[in-house]
C-alpha cells in the first residue's frame, strides 16, 4: 500500500489536487460532484458502460437466471493489514454473488463520505477497488457519491451491489444440506477479524496478521466444476464459521458436527484469540468459503480447493447429520463434545 | 514449548481421566473456584470424561458475576455524566444494572470505552485533560495488580482527572463463607491458578487444615484441570486434607512479590457485598487512605442509588454451588445471554453463560450430563 497516492496514475488529476479534502459540494450534484466522477472515479474504474455517464447503466447480460446482492461496508480502520474498505467492498459483494454459484459480472458503488475526508485516501480506496474489480473480472458500472457534514460519518462508507449469471440447472443453497454430507472449509479461520482487531486500539500481537480479503468466485467455480454434488456454498463473514454453520443447520433442518482439531487456524490468530478470550470459530473471514457436498464428492471438492491459489489450507471439517437438527456440535480435542451456538451480541463491531 | 497445545493433548487427557476413574470409589463433590475453570470444563467437555461419582460444583470466582448490583448502578450513573470517559473491560458492558447496562448508557450518548488494560485508561486521562476518566476496576486478586498500578502511576504523575471505581474481591474469604454455610456439600476445592500466581497459596494452608478440605491450586487448560481433579480425588480417597500445587509453571507459595507489594501499598482490606451472596467480612479491597482521592465513589456523588435485583434470578444459589445453572426455572427462558437477568448469564466466565453457550440444557441432552 503506497503511503502517498499516485495522482499521476489517474488521467487528469487536476481536480482532486485542487481540493486536498472532501467538501460538501463534492456530493451536491454540481460542478465538484462531476469533477470527482470525471477525474477520480471514471479514470479508476474505466469501462464503456461507465463512460456513458447516464443516469443508469444499460447492460447486456448473458441469458440465464441472475443472482443479485448488496452489501454495505463501514469497517474501521479504513486501511488494515491485507486490504482496505475498497477491496473489501468489491470482494464482499463478489463473494455473496459467487456463493449462489453465479459468476459475478457487474457492480455498482455508492460512497458516503464525510466532509474533510482526505482526497488522497479516497484515491487510494478507488485504486484498490479498481484493482480488485480488474483482478476479479467484474466491472463497476454505476456509482453515487454523497457527502455528510463533518462529525456525521466516519470518513468513508461504501455500498456495493451487483449481479452475476447462474449456470443452467444449478441448485445450491443454505437449505440443501443433507445428512451424511461432508463439511469443508477452504482455509484458515479468523484471519480478517483478528487483522482488524490487531490494528485497533493499538493492540499488536508480535507478528502481523493480514486480512484474507479475496474474491472467491473462481474457487467456487472450480468446486462446482469438480463435482455435481455440491449442496451449499457459504462465505463465513461476520459471526465466522460458527454463525454460517448454524444458519445452514437451521435452514436445512439438519445437525452439523465438526471436529475442532480439523479447523485450520494460523498460529498468530490462535495466539491473539487466546489473549483476548475469543474463539476463532466465531471470528470473521473475508476470503474463505464453506462447502457442503455429498460424501462421495468430498475428496474431489477438497482437491479442487487445494488446487486453487487461495485453498492451500483447505480441510474437511466434519459432517451433516440427521441427529440434533438445527444444532451445530464440536468434538473437542480431549474427546468431549460441546454445542456451538449462534453468537449472541456482537463480538467485534465494524469489521466489514 | 508453546504452553498451550501441550496442555490440550487428547491422549494424555484420556489417560489422566482413566486414572481418575480408577481411583474414585465413591461420590465426591469438588468445587472449581474460578469461572475460567468452569468455562474450560464445559467448553472442552471435561466433565463428560469423569466418572459419574464425581460432582463438579461451579464456584463464585467470576469477577463480573459477583460485582454487586449497586456498584454496577454506580457505574451506570457515573458513565452517564457529561464530561466523563468511562473505561471498562468489555465483559462489563452487558451486565444488567437496575435500569439498563453500559451499552444503553453508550447508546444514549455516554462516552463508554472498552479498554484492554487499566493503563490505557491512564493514557486516556493524560490525553484528555478536560475530561474525567474513570476506570471500572473489578475482579479478584488476578486483575488487582494492574488496577493498582494504574492508580499508582496516576498519583505519581499527578493526574487529577483519573479515578477508579473499585470492587475487588478476595478468594479465601469466599472459600470460608462456603465452608461455613449451612448445607455445604463441598469436599474439596480446585483453587484458582491465576489468583495464586499473584498471591501464592500460603493463605490457603489454614483453610485446608481448619475445614479438613483438600485444596489443589489448578490451572485452566484441560490437562491442568484433569490433574487438579486427580490430585483432589487422591487426597479425598486417602482421607488427607492439604494444599497442593498442580500449577507449578505459574504459581509459587509466595506468589508474585512485586505485585503483592504494590497491592499492599494501594489497597486495604474491606468488607464487600458479593452479588447474589451478601456481605462477606474482609472479603475485598478498597483504595487505601493515601489513594482515596482516586476513588470514583468519592469523586462522583453516587451514593443515593436504589438497586433492585430481578426476582426471577437465582444467581446467588448458582454462585454458591447450591444450584446448577440449568436447574434455575428462568434458565434459557426468561434468562438468556441475549437478555440476561443476572451477571452469571453475561460474563464469558459466568456459569450460566457457560451452560447456555455450550448447550447444557436440562432437556434430555445429546451432549453432556450438566
Amino acid at each position: 500500500m503506497a503511503d502517498s497516492p499516485d495522482f499521476n496514475s489517474l488521467t487528469c488529476p487536476a481536480a482532486p489536487r485542487d481540493y486536498p479534502n472532501i467538501v460538501i459540494a463534492h456530493g451536491g450534484g454540481g460542478r465538484l460532484s462531476a469533477e470527482l466522477v470525471e477525474h477520480l472515479f471514471l479514470p479508476a474504474f474505466r469501462n464503456e458502460t461507465l463512460e456513458d455517464l447516464g443516469d443508469s447503466a444499460v447492460l447486456h447480460p448473458p441469458p440465464g437466471r441472475v443472482a443479485f446482492s448488496t452489501d454495505s461496508f463501514v469497517v474501521r480502520p479504513l486501511f488494515f493489514p491485507g486490504g482496505c474498505i475498497g477491496d473489501l467492498a468489491v470482494n464482499g459483494t463478489i463473494n455473496d454473488i459467487a456463493m449462489s454459484g453465479a459468476m459475478p459480472l457487474y457492480l455498482s458503488a455508492g460512497f458516503i463520505l464525510e466532509e474533510g475526508f482526505p482526497m488522497a485516501s479516497l484515491v487510494r480506496i478507488a485504486e484498490r477497488m479498481a484493482k480488485a474489480a480488474r483482478e476479479a473480472g467484474v466491472q463497476i458500472v454505476a456509482g453515487d457519491t454523497k457527502v455528510v457534514e463533518r462529525g456525521h460519518g466516519d470518513g468513508c462508507y461504501i455500498n456495493t451491489s451487483g449481479f452475476g449469471v447462474l449456470p443452467e440447472g444449478l441448485r445450491i443453497g443454505p437449505a440443501m444440506a443433507q445428512p451424511g454430507d461432508a463439511v469443508l472449509i477452504s482455509g484458515t479461520a479468523g484471519d480478517h477479524g483478528m487483522a482488524i482487531l490487531s490494528v485497533r486500539e493499538g493492540l499488536e500481537f508480535g507478528s502481523l496478521i493480514e486480512s484474507d480479503c479475496a474474491p472467491l468466485h473462481t474457487m467456487a467455480r472450480r468446486i462446482l466444476d469438480a463435482t455435481p454434488h455440491v449442496h451449499v456454498l457459504r462465505d463465513p463473514t461476520r459471526g465466522g464459521v460458527a454463525s454460517a454453520l448454524n444458519e445452514i443447520a437451521a435452514k436445512s433442518n439438519a445437525g452439523i458436527v465438526i471436529d475442532e482439531r480439523n479447523l485450520p487456524v494460523q498460529p498468530a490468530v490462535q495466539a491473539a484469540c487466546e489473549l483476548l478470550g475469543l474463539d476463532p470459530v466465531y471470528v470473521a473471514n473475508e476470503g474463505k468459503l464453506l462447502a457442503i457436498v455429498a460424501p462421495e464428492a468430498a475428496d474431489a471438492a477438497l482437491a479442487a480447493m487445494k488446487a486453487h491459489p487461495l485453498g492451500g489450507n483447505a480441510a474437511i471439517l466434519g459432517e451433516v447429520t440427521s441427529r440434533h437438527p438445527g444444532m451445530v456440535l464440536a468434538r473437542t480435542a480431549i474427546g468431549g463434545t460441546r454445542v456451538i451456538p449462534m453468537q449472541t451480541g456482537e463480538q467485534l463491531p465494524r469489521i466489514c | 514449548m508453546k504452553y498451550l497445545s501441550e496442555f490440550r493433548d487428547g491422549e494424555i487427557a484420556r489417560r489422566i481421566a482413566g486414572e481418575i476413574r480408577r481411583i474414585t470409589t465413591r461420590h465426591w463433590a469438588i468445587m472449581e473456584v474460578c469461572g475460567g475453570q468452569t468455562h474450560s470444563i464445559i467448553r472442552n467437555g471435561i466433565d463428560q470424561l469423569l466418572p459419574p461419582e464425581l460432582e463438579l460444583i461451579h464456584g463464585p470466582g467470576c469477577p463480573v458475576c459477583v460485582t454487586p448490583l449497586e456498584v454496577i448502578d454506580k457505574a451506570l450513573a457515573i458513565a452517564a455524566q457529561r464530561g466523563v470517559i468511562f473505561c471498562s473491560f468489555g465483559d462489563m458492558l452487558r451486565v444488567p444494572g437496575t435500569g439498563g447496562d453500559l451499552f444503553r448508557v453508550k447508546s444514549e450518548g455516554g462516552d463508554v470505552r472498552v479498554v484492554y488494560s487499566p493503563l490505557d485508561a491512564v493514557n486516556l486521562a493524560r490525553a484528555n485533560p478536560s475530561k474525567e476518566v474513570v476506570f471500572f476496576g473489578i475482579g479478584f486478586e488476578t486483575t488487582a495488580p494492574a488496577n493498582a498500578m494504574s492508580v499508582y502511576a496516576a498519583k505519581r504523575e499527578g493526574l487529577k482527572n483519573f479515578s477508579i471505581l473499585v470492587s475487588h474481591m478476595l478468594v479465601p474469604p469466599a472459600i470460608e463463607a462456603i465452608m461455613t454455610s449451612p448445607g455445604n456439600r463441598i469436599q474439596a476445592f480446585l483453587a484458582a491458578g491465576h489468583v495464586c500466581s499473584v498471591m501464592g497459596y500460603r493463605e490457603y494452608l489454614p483453610l485446608a487444615a481448619r475445614f479438613r478440605t483438600p485444596i489443589v491450586v489448578t490451572g485452566f487448560e484441560p490437562l491442568d484441570i484433569f490433574e487438579g481433579i486427580r490430585r483432589a480425588v487422591g487426597q479425598l480417597e486417602r482421607g488427607e486434607a492439604s494444599v497442593e500445587n498442580a500449577y507449578t509453571r505459574a504459581v509459587t507459595i509466595d506468589g508474585n512479590l512485586p505485585a503483592r507489594k504494590i497491592l499492599a501499598e494501594v489497597f486495604e482490606v474491606t468488607d464487600r457485598v458479593w452479588r447474589g451472596i451478601g456481605v462477606l467480612r474482609k472479603s475485598g479491597w478498597r483504595l487505601s487512605a493515601a489513594y482515596r482521592d482516586f476513588d470514583a465513589e468519592v469523586r462522583f456523588a453516587v451514593s443515593n442509588i436504589s438497586s433492585r435485583e430481578s426476582s426471577l434470578c437465582h444467581s446467588g444459589e448458582v454462585l454458591q454451588g447450591a444450584m446448577k445453572p440449568n436447574q434455575c426455572p428462568a434458565f434459557g427462558k426468561e434468562c438468556t445471554p441475549r437478555k440476561p437477568l443476572g451477571a452469571t448469564m453475561v460474563s464469558s466466565e459466568g456459569a450460566c453463560a457457560a451452560y447456555y453457550n455450550h448447550g447444557r440444557f436440562p432437556a434430555p441432552g445429546m451432549v453432556g450430563n450438566g
